[in-house]
């Protein structure tokens, strides 16, 4: 039964390659079916080979399809390695991947480019999937590329306007930078073991280098690079609010669900890395809290609904950054895990109403749809709820409820951390509810024609159900301490070790990170529904701070400084090709010397007797004055 | 015989040269051309002559055949030449025979 593993991502290429070569010609409902038959197969396969792996006890299971190069010694397999960790990610790409395809069945339904849609997101499944199957990092690195290409064709999906290409390109060039960085770690890596098998490295790694050692944080480091681009956390996240300028299943599938947690699954995967480099990690931590800060804030302000989420994306891998950072990997793979189910069905939500608000992103000509939609309505309310960690019943509260406590309570955090993670909580709750409040209360200041057709509700209600029960395979130790996930991961990651004496401080973290939640709502509450002049007037008297907030901190316009607008001088600069001056003017300088010469051979005898004798004379006086 | 100085022969030899180069250079005749290289190089043989005397050693003299029969080779193609350039262009100007810029 494990062996119907190479199906999974098969399935979906097969998909990709049929609709891209016959996609024009076949009907619109066979371009659907084969989309959304090819994930849906591969989910089927994914649940059958996840419940063998499971009750087979085995700790892994590595299905090697052939050798991929053979050239001196590097020898990469084409192979693939399930273990607990890449199930559950493979569990969240097919599944959630499968719903976003049927919601993608009616959302692109008028599209021109329907089948061209559904080729790119097959392709982007496919290669999801290889990254996170691979069982070396070459073939992890194939799928990094093609999701990145893919991510890049399904932004600028609608190409015809100019300033969906623009987002298109900045996403791909700034991943790109992490990208290098990580392609460094790798060529690192190979140097260092002669092999770029996952679990050859991490075998191998505790022994070649000591706890600290420089190779080590360097890989670390530059692995990391590849992880912050992908995953849009600080330095590199500027491309994810730009992204939104795709289909919204693009942005439910691509840049919150399933690419952007790339990083942290390279992180998790190379999780022994991290732990003999500690400065990494530490980095990991640091650069986790400030953005879930940084994108929390800027979400506060944002207008238009697709980028307060994508801010909330942002700050939502700040927090499995944060998990990541002090050891808590299982808890950074369970958020991961809730978070593709709210995030997604939020993204969707999101679409639905832009769809039938005839693609309307500013929220604050919405309002009043809570009568108007009411099946989009309780799903939306229900992942925000989810997002805001709204206690006992969303499993938002669960899996973030996990991080916050074990950023306090983790030998490796500390109570900055922690205090940046709780804060991060209060923000993400006001902000989730702002949005929901703005946008489905309050006076309806627009028409609504028609309503979601079942295409679109049921993939919704799937997601809210899951965004609701997602979080009870892993309870706290305060209320019933189940560890499906835990037990689940334990093979792969190492679980957290806590400060001594702690365990007995959790309710309290608890009881404070609920508190914090539900007042972020009552402060969404008390703004939005109850005063909405107030912020009107807070942001006139704060103008510059909000200014900041609503372009990202201004990262745009840093970036814009010292890199685009010096490249963009410099290839001005060039385009009169100074450099080629220099040759023209050797050619200019030949070709005048050659005129001159010629005038000396006009066939005139005489002259070239002159010639001789001057030659003569010159040559005699230099003899005699010498 | 008397003597004659060398350098009174070497002064000679100059002249004739000179005379002689003066008039390659200023004649567009091709026949003067050529009687003008012969005296040139009877300039040189004389030139030959003055030093094998002044030594008292034969190379000069026979330096001075070879010129000679160098001289007589050279005439008999310059002349053939002058035949075939008059043939082609009925002219024995020099200056007419530039056409391929040689």
């Amino acid at each position: 039964m494990m062996d119907l593993l190479w199906l999974v991502p098969a399935l979906p290429f097969l998909g990709a390659l049929v609709l891209i070569l016959f996609g024009t010609r076949i009907s619109r409902t066979m371009v659907a079916v084969i989309g959304v038959g090819s994930v849906g197969l591969a989910a089927l396969i994914t649940i059958l080979v996840g419940t063998t792996f499971i009750s087979s006890s085995e700790s892994s299971f590595n299905l090697l399809l052939w050798s991929w190069i053979d050239v001196a010694g590097f020898s990469p397999s084409f192979a693939l390695h399930l273990d607990p960790l890449s199930l559950i990610f493979i569990f969240v790409i097919t599944f959630v991947g499968f719903l976003i395809h049927v919601y993608s069945t009616a959302f692109m339904a008028g599209d021109e480019g329907f089948s061209r849609f559904f080729a790119y997101l097959n392709l982007f499944v496919c290669s999801m999937l290889f990254l996170v199957l691979a069982d070396n990092l070459l073939l992890l690195y194939l799928g990094w590329e093609g999701v990145g290409l893919c991510s890049f064709l399904l932004i600028g999906f609608w190409y015809e306007d100019k300033n969906n290409g623009d987002a298109a390109r900045k996403a791909f060039i700034v991943t790109r930078v992490g990208d290098t960085a990580m392609a460094i770690g790798l060529f690192m890596l190979f140097d260092a073991f002669g092999t770029l098998a996952i679990p050859e490295i991490l075998a191998q790694a505790p022994q070649v280098w000591t706890v600290g050692s420089q190779t080590a944080v360097i890989i670390a480091l530059l692995l990391l690079g590849g992880a912050v681009g992908k995953s849009a956390q600080l330095p590199l996240q500027t491309w994810l609010p730009d992204a939104m300028a795709g289909p919204s299943p693009v942005s439910a599938l691509i840049h919150a669900a399933t690419m952007v947690t790339a990083g942290v699954y390279l992180i998790a995967r190379m999780h022994v890395m991290f732990e003999l480099a500690p400065l990494a990690q530490q980095c990991v931590a640091i650069i986790g809290a400030v953005t879930l800060l940084l994108a929390g804030f800027s979400a506060l302000t944002q207008y238009d609904l697709k980028r307060v989420l994508a801010y909330s994306t942002i700050s939502q891998i700040g927090y499995m950054f944060l998990a990541l950072g002090v050891g808590a990997w299982s808890a950074a793979v369970f958020h991961f895990m809730i978070h593709a189910f709210f995030k997604a069905l939020l993204f969707l939500g999101a679409g639905a109403v832009i769809l039938l608000l005839h693609h309307e992103h500013d929220m604050f000509k919405m309002g009043g749809l809570r009568k108007k939609l009411p099946a989009v309505y309780w799903t939306f309310l229900i992942g925000a709820a989810s997002l805001a960690a709204i206690p006992f019943i969303t499993a938002g509260f669960y899996s973030k409820d996990n991080i916050l406590w074990l950023t306090f309570a983790s030998e490796k955090g500390n109570v900055w951390f922690f205090l940046a993670a709780l804060f991060g909580a209060f923000i993400t709750s006001a902000y989730t509810f702002r949005m929901v409040f703005v946008t489905f209360f309050g006076e309806a200041k627009s028409t609504v024609t028609h309503r979601a057709g079942n295409l679109m509700t049921v993939p919704l209600v799937v997601l809210a159900i899951l965004s609701l029960v997602g979080g009870f395979i892993e309870l706290p130790h305060t209320i019933g301490h189940l560890e499906l996930l835990s037990d689940l991961l334990s093979p792969v990651l190492p679980s957290v070790i806590l400060r001594p004496g702690i365990a007995s401080a959790e309710w309290a973290i608890q009881s404070i990170s609920i508190i914090l939640s539900l007042s972020g709502v009552y402060l969404a509450y008390y703004f939005y529904l109850k005063k909405p002049a107030l912020p009107g007037k807070i942001k006139s008297s704060f103008a510059g701070i909000h200014h900041i907030w609503f372009t990202g901190w201004g990262f745009d316009v840093l970036y814009q400084t010292i890199f685009i607008r010096p490249f963009v001088w410099l290839s001005t600069m060039y385009k009169g090709d100074p450099v080629d001056k220099c040759y023209t003017g050797i050619v200019l300088l030949t070709d005048f010397m050659h005129r001159v010469f010629a005038k000396t051979q006009g066939g005139i005898l005489r002259w070239y007797i002159m010639g001789l004798v001057i030659g003569a004379i010159f040559i005699l006086t230099l003899g005699l004055l010498l | 015989m008397d003597d004659v100085p060398i350098e009174s022969g070497l002064v000679l030899a100059s002249i004739l040269f000179i005379l002689g180069m003066i008039g390659v250079l200023t004649r567009r005749n091709i026949i003067f051309m050529l009687i003008s290289v012969e005296i040139m190089l009877n300039a040189a043989g004389l030139a030959f002559i003055v030093a094998g005397a002044k030594w008292a050693q034969a190379d000069g003299q026979v330096m001075f055949i070879f010129i000679l029969t160098m001289a007589a080779a050279e005439v008999s193609v310059g002349l053939a030449l002058i035949l075939q350039i008059y043939h082609q262009l009925k002219t024995l100007d020099s200056d007419a025979a530039s056409k391929m810029n040689g």
